[in-house]
């Protein structure tokens, strides 16, 4: 018999510890945080549950492979500020991806214990190590090396550029970030609601690329302001992360009605313009007491739990399949829930109905599911004569996005697949121009944040091999 | 940051002629672009169009006419004050090519993008004529600019203080009577570019507009700015804002032009009680 004496048998605790979240009878009027965070106790409580895997598979559900056993363990041990350290060595958005990261789908699907348990909660202990020291503002500035005197331009600042930066910048390469829209971040900061992920963790995150000597350049559209060659001839290498961006309509009649907003223009006069605190803020918003939003991802849930806030009394998804089918994240769709927004399943918008140039009604048509297609999604078709009227105030169409050509239709040398989105080397990110990278929803389509920032981090990889082989040639 | 050069009234008492320092922006412009500018950290974006262009000192020119709340806390800068963002040139160029005769036809302060416009189309060796219009004399402006560039210039006031009684249709009309006009290019308020645009379709001559819907970011991702041309949706600040006046549903874009009137107008009451003092010196 082997002694098991100094090998302590880790004790099986079943289910995640609870996250702590304000009342939603309060949180549906106000924009505040909805999760609060662990305390330290709640913390190590979860710390204990995980197994310390020697070969943990979590590690690969993690597009950027944050060392998940080993920072949980500094968690454990109590020391926090090790943890962060080892997240942030991969991890450039600690605060924002425990947030946002939809971990049911990625390093929390492949935790051991959640093959028959609840996996262990990485995304909250990650934003409970990430918050430990206040925010982002109070992190210290990794040390850089001395400069390599090569110059990066990088155009889009989500987190697809804002990682790459930050891996180049620490390598000693001079950066410099252009953004079309007045303010970094990218869907970060105009898309992703204030509840969710409230804008001075961005704000304090982007600061930090500062303090490391990034340049960024707000109101610079590229494209128009300076073209891709312009900047070819400045910098060493590109990398291209201009997000999808680009809204789409259903093409049905009626969309033109005032009172109908695509989910990108609401979000952004609500977050970025601020318009929840309108007319303190200058930009408007049309808040309506019956809202309708088309769609069911996180951009539906997030329209819709704003369009709550701003006062809605009765809020609605619409959503053409039924609920296992919504793309949504389980916990968004609950947190929505509690608050009070109504779900309607298996019907599909065919007609806005107005008066005065004001949207009054949608005509919804009945949907069922088929047979599965080969992308394994059911098919769904209208039910005929089953046409039903709501009367609505605002509608907000969330139907997806399109690639934005703004900066691509003038710069023709660079390969685009049929939907217009970029093509890559997945290996490098390296386009078909020589010295441009892209990476992020430009070339995925709409995706996850740290996904993007995982295209962020290989591109930067890449540009700096690509540049030091070419400084030895 | 840009910073207002040069400011003055041009026209009494609400439209201003702005220089601004933008040494990139001026080497990139082209007629018939547009800037967004916000004021200050509470204030919102709001398209401008170029009304003068000079690369060689790094300015552009806006000319702005104080309707709203941005609009007339703009007007109350002065010269050496900061703009807090300035993004552009946003837009498609006015397409500039060889076409004979080009009627530019502006109501209001929309003749001031039309003064980069007739100096493109002048130097393309086109000949322009621009008819401008307004309610009386006084409230004419860039007349003498246009002097400079046009082969000739035709003034229509509503009641007759200056050249030709009556609406700019009505001196178009007898313009393209004429004949030999192979070109209409029309700024300013979309109930005029409507008229204009209604004025030359039994013709059959090529109209262009600028339409101007409310937009929030310029680039492409809101939506905000969707007009309908030929019944197809289109995004006015990167497909546009130039468009073919015939195919253009202008009930359309008029009404979402009035989306926000309540909203602008608590804005400015509210700020125009705070702001009294301010308003009276
Ligand atoms: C409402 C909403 C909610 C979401 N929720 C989640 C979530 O909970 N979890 C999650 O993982 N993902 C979520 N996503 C998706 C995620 O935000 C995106 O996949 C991610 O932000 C993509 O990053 P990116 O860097 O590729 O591009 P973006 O974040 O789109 O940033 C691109 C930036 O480039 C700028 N740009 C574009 N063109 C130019 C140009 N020509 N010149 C200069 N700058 C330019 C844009 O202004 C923008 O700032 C959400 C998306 C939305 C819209
Ligand atoms: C492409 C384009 C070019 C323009 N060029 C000029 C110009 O050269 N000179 C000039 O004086 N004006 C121009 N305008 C109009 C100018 O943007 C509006 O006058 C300004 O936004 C009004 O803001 P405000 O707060 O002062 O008034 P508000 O009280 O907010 O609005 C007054 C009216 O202006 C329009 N408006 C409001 N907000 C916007 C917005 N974000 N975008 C577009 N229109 C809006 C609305 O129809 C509104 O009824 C242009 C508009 C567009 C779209
Ligand atoms: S970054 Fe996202 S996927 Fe990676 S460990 Fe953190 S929460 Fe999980
Ligand atoms: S798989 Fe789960 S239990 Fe194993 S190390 Fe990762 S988080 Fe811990
Ligand atoms: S202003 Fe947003 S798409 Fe044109």
């Amino acid at each position: 018999m082997k002694t098991e004496k100094n090998k302590k048998k880790p004790k099986i605790i079943p289910r995640k510890t609870p996250m702590p979240e304000q009342d939603p009878s309060q949180r549906k009027d106000n924009f505040e945080e909805v999760a609060l965070g662990y305390s330290l106790e709640m913390a190590l409580q979860e710390a204990e549950r995980c197994l310390q895997c020697k070969d943990p598979k979590c590690v690969d559900g993690c597009p950027v492979n944050v060392p998940i056993p080993q920072f949980i363990k500094a968690i454990h041990d109590g020391d926090i500020q090790k943890a962060i350290e080892l997240i942030q060595d991969k991890n450039l958005l600690p605060a924002v991806c425990g947030r946002v990261c939809p971990q049911e789908d990625q390093c929390e699907k492949n935790c051991l214990l959640g093959k028959k348990h609840e996996p262990v909660s990485i995304g909250r202990l990650e934003r409970f190590a990430a918050d430990w020291q206040g925010t982002a503002c109070q992190l210290t500035t990794p040390e850089l090396p001395s400069s390599t005197g090569k110059r990066v331009a990088i155009v889009g600042s989500g987190p697809a550029g804002l990682t790459c930066a930050y891996d180049l910048a620490k390598l000693g390469h001079e950066v410099t970030i252009y953004e079309a829209l007045h303010e970094a971040g990218g869907v970060l900061f105009y898309g992703i609601p204030e509840f969710r992920l409230p804008k001075d963790i961005v704000t304090c995150e982007i600061a930090l690329l500062r303090r490391m000597g990034v340049e960024i350049v707000t109101n610079a559209v590229i494209g128009k302001l300076i073209s891709l060659d312009e900047l070819m001839q400045d910098f060493d290498a590109c990398f291209i992360a201009t997000g999808a961006g680009v809204p789409t309509f259903p093409g049905i009649e009626g969309e033109h009605l005032n009172g109908i907003y695509s989910a990108n223009e609401f979000l952004t006069r609500t977050n970025l313009m601020r318009a929840y605190n309108s007319p303190e803020f200058d930009t408007p918003v049309i808040t309506g007491k019956r809202v309708a939003v088309i769609g069911g991802g996180n951009v539906a849930l997030d329209s819709v739990r704003v369009a709550l806030r701003l006062g809605a009394e009765k809020a609605m998804i619409l959503y053409r399949r039924s609920e296992t089918e919504m793309p949504a994240r389980e916990e968004e769709i609950d947190h929505a829930r509690q608050e009070g927004v109504r779900f309607e399943f298996l019907i599909n918008p065919v007609r806005l109905i107005g008066s005065n140039g004001w949207v009054e009604k949608i005509e919804c048509i009945r949907m069922e599911l088929g047979e599965c297609d080969e992308s394994g999604r059911k098919s769904v078709c209208e039910i005929a004569g089953t046409q039903f009227q709501i009367p609505v105030d605002v509608v907000i169409m969330a139907l997806g996005t399109e690639a934005n050509q703004l900066l691509l239709k003038s710069s023709g040398d660079i390969a685009l697949n049929k939907r217009g989105y970029i093509v890559i080397d997945e290996a490098t990110g390296r386009t078909s121009r020589k010295w441009v990278y892209a990476g992020g929803d430009i070339v995925t389509g709409s995706a996850t944040v740290i996904s993007a920032m995982g295209a962020g981090r290989t591109a930067a990889k890449a540009i700096h091999n690509d540049l030091l082989e070419f400084m030895k040639e | 940051m840009a910073k207002i050069l040069e400011k003055r009234l041009i026209r009494e008492p609400d439209v201003f002629y702005y220089r601004l320092e933008a040494p990139l922006i001026s080497r990139k412009a082209k007629p018939g672009q547009f800037v967004i500018i916000r004021l200050h950290e509470n204030g919102e974006r709001i398209p401008l169009s170029l009304a003068d262009i000079n690369p060689e000192e790094g300015t552009i020119s806006l000319i702005v006419m104080a309707v709203g709340k941005t609009t007339t806390e703009m007007s109350m800068m002065k010269q050496g004050n900061e703009i807090l963002d300035l993004c552009g040139p946003l837009g498609q160029p006015t397409h500039i090519h060889t076409v004979g005769k080009v009627v530019l036809v502006g109501g209001g302060f929309g003749v001031a993008p039309l003064y980069p416009i007739a100096h493109a189309f002048k130097d393309a060796g086109n000949d322009v004529v621009i008819i401008m219009g307004a309610r009386s004399k006084d409230l004419l402006i860039y007349e003498n600019e246009f002097n400079r560039v046009c082969d000739r210039v035709i003034i229509t006031t509503d009641d007759g203080s200056r050249g030709i009684k009556g609406f700019v249709t009505e001196a178009l009309q007898k313009e393209l009577e004429k004949g030999g006009v192979d070109l209409v290019l029309s700024v300013g308020p979309a109930i005029m570019m409507q008229n204009v645009s209604q004025t030359t379709e039994p013709f059959d001559v090529k109209t262009i507009v600028s339409l101007n819907p409310i937009m929030v970011d310029g680039t492409g991702m809101c939506g905000g700015c969707r007009v309908l041309i030929g019944g197809e949706t289109r995004f006015a600040c990167v497909d546009g804002p130039e468009f073919d006046g015939h195919q253009v549903d202008w009930d359309n874009l008029m009404n979402r032009q009035k989306k926000y009137v309540n909203h602008e107008k608590l804005s400015f009451e509210r700020w125009k009680q705070k702001h009294t003092n301010m308003l009276c010196e």
